[in-house]
């Protein structure tokens, strides 16, 4: 452990030469119950990847399995090129922050971050000096001499992070780190973890249940339902170009549209739009927030607008916007998001451009979220 | 929650009475007895002296007896761990499905009286014993080995057969306490299986060794059957004189004088093992 070459960091996650960690064609049951399958994908260097779905979606084990804790029933984890199927744990160049953080009570700070380093027979004034700089960079230098018991849910999290990079991992995985936290040191520490990974370009496989936090911290979104990766895109792309009905739900706030397309032309109730599918029944997925107040902002000429009114049954006041549930002459609901001040009438006059409305597969067995 | 006072008084009152005339009383008369002495007539004279406490000191036999027995009990310690650990260890990482029938195994034999346990040894070791007819079966030996029975090898081995349960116990409970994902971390930190015991199951494991071996050295110093069923003259221990000394001898002073010295040095092993654990458990 202790020749680690230096990772180099890498750019964005889209120029994938030879990925980090390929997970192929993977599948896990327990007993009879089947919790991943066929699952593929790859993990590039220095990517910030997050695994996100619900209670019961198979994250977890997906991670543990990446960390050695689980074997497979089939499929491949190839790391650089090694298959690392049957290596146990201690021999993958990966480290893991557990959810519960899984500090050594009997040990103090440091010696909990110089744990990795004095298993793998590191010289003493190397673990000395690396011991130094990890507890520096998680800002935990104080309370070197602190047994975990000591300190507070946010210093042990940090205690975790540095004994995890204190190895120089290739591959950093984290399970849930920040669910135990309050809301607040959590936002500050999404921040930090994601700037601390930029500093060290380690690949980080994040795991959680938390859209939002996925959003705001990753490269790319893998987003896993039942067992199945569902999409694997990066936020940008996963919120504007839901591949599936259960994508659109899950991440962000979104109108299903069901309509029937003939000839080139989407219909849904009294709303109708061209699109280039054929012809059929179609799933559209349209963002509250791409639903605008006629005529009171510009939209991109390119393609059509389609106009719609409606009148408020229901308003959440989110402070800069508001979610207003509209619904049509025909009984048609959808909800809008618009700025708190442009609501004036009951009645509104609304837009979106038909770009906007985003065909997608319509995920079996129905969907979870509202 | 809070209680009437009246309510308090009436749960603690019978635990208080029970404690006071079956513990608190006969120690203070065994306090008493050991400040008496006994005249020539074999009449118990109530006037206070140290003459007790220097006979103790004075004479050989006592003092030899209690290192023996100390000696003892600290073999049956250290053979009960030896045993009962990797025991333990077994069936908290590795038994699996088998976990709660070997558990079960553990804990009969506690049901079997203590005098049977006793008596079987005695059968097992002595000079027509299982043991001995076995040997001289087989041609190992011509005669029968006769250290085997009234030895103090017999008392340890007997006692480390009785006591290894009471030892193993406390050990299993430790290392169930220990959250399996510390030893997913220290795995997942590079510690082989082996850099794992060492560095985290053991230490964390410590309160448990330390109370098991406290009810082994404990229990054995005091042990008074094993030593008369198997021990013969040269493993005798300190209870079988505390015994003689309240009956045949009918010296109840000097009696209490050694089972004073003996409740001290208890006391004192509780003591210290107590803070030991304190030191060692972080939850």
């Amino acid at each position: 452990m202790a020749t680690t070459p230096e990772t180099a960091i890498s750019g964005p996650a889209t120029a994938v030469v030879r990925p980090l960690l390929s997970v192929r064609n993977l599948s896990k049951s327990f007993g009879k119950t089947s919790v991943l399958r066929s699952i593929s994908l790859d993990i590039a260097e220095g990517e910030f990847l997050t695994i996100l779905g619900e209670s019961g979606s198979g994250k977890t084990t997906l991670l543990r399995i990446i960390a050695g804790f689980e074997t497979v029933n089939s499929g491949e984890i190839l790391m650089a090129g090694e298959r690392l199927n049957h290596l146990p744990p201690y021999r993958r160049r990966v480290n893991t922050v557990f959810q519960n953080y899984a500090l050594f009570p009997h040990l103090t700070v440091e010696q909990n971050i110089a744990y990795g380093l004095r298993v793998a027979n590191v010289p003493k004034r190397e673990i000395m000096t690396r011991v130094e700089q990890s507890l520096a960079m998680v800002k935990m230098s104080v309370h070197a001499k602190s047994k975990p018991a000591k300190i507070s849910g946010g210093q042990q999290q940090r205690v975790a992070l540095a004994r995890a990079l204190v190895n120089r991992p290739r591959l950093l995985l984290l399970d849930e780190p920040l669910s135990a936290l309050d809301a607040n040191l959590r936002r500050q520490m999404q921040m930090e973890l994601k700037s601390l990974q930029r500093e060290v370009g380690i690949a980080f496989v994040f795991v959680t249940h938390e859209q939002e936090e996925a959003m705001v911290m990753s490269d790319r979104i893998a987003l896993l339902r039942q067992g199945e990766l569902e999409q694997v895109a990066s936020p940008r792309e996963i919120y504007n170009r839901p591949a599936t009905s259960y994508a659109a739900q899950f991440i962000g706030h979104t109108n299903l549209l069901q309509a029937e397309v003939r000839a080139g032309i989407a219909r849904c109730h009294s709303l109708s739009w061209p699109v280039t599918l054929p012809d059929g029944k179609a799933l559209f997925s349209l963002r509250p927030e791409n639903i605008r107040l006629a005529g009171n902002c510009t939209l991109p000429s390119e393609s059509p607008v389609v106009r719609v009114k409606g009148v408020i049954c229901q308003q959440a006041f989110h402070g800069a916007t508001e979610l207003v549930e509209v619904e049509c002459a025909d009984g048609f609901a959808f909800s809008v998001r618009i700025a708190s001040h442009d609501i004036g009438a009951n009645e509104l006059d609304l837009e979106f451009s038909s770009a906007d409305a985003v065909p997608v597969l319509e995920s079996p067995n129905g969907v979870s979220q509202p | 929650m809070t209680f009437s006072r009246a309510y308090r008084t009436a749960v603690s009152l019978p635990p208080l009475l029970w404690v006071t005339a079956f513990l608190l009383v006969p120690y203070a008369l065994l306090f008493c007895y050991s400040f008496w002495s006994v005249s020539p007539s074999q009449i118990i004279v109530h006037s206070w002296t140290l003459d007790n406490y220097r006979e103790l000191f004075r004479v050989n036999v006592y003092l030899q007896t209690l290192f023996r027995s100390m000696w003892i009990a600290c073999r049956v310690m250290i053979f009960s761990l030896l045993l009962g650990y990797p025991l333990a260890y077994y069936l908290s990482f590795h038994a699996g499905k088998r976990k709660d029938i070997l558990y079960q195994l553990v804990i009969i034999p506690l049901w079997v009286s203590y005098l049977v346990r006793a008596y079987a040894w005695k059968t097992i070791l002595g000079s027509d014993g299982v043991l001995n007819t076995l040997l001289q079966y087989v041609h190992l030996t011509r005669h029968p080995l006769e250290f085997l029975l009234y030895s103090p090898f017999a008392v340890v081995l007997t006692l480390t057969h009785i006591y290894t349960p009471f030892v193993l116990l406390p050990i299993y409970a430790s290392l169930e306490h220990i959250p399996r994902n510390l030893v997913e971390a220290s795995h997942d930190l590079g510690a082989t299986p082996k850099q794992t015991f060492r560095r985290v199951i053991f230490p964390l494991s410590i309160p448990g060794v330390l109370a098991g071996a406290t009810f082994a050295f404990v229990l054995s110093l005091g042990d008074f059957l094993a030593p008369l069923l198997l021990g013969g003259p040269s493993g005798i221990m300190i209870s079988n004189i505390v015994v003689s000394l309240f009956g045949a001898a009918y010296n109840w002073p000097l009696g209490a004088a050694i089972s004073l010295c003996m409740l001290g040095l208890v006391v004192a092993l509780l003591f210290v093992s107590e803070n030991l654990e304190k030191k060692w458990s972080f939850r």
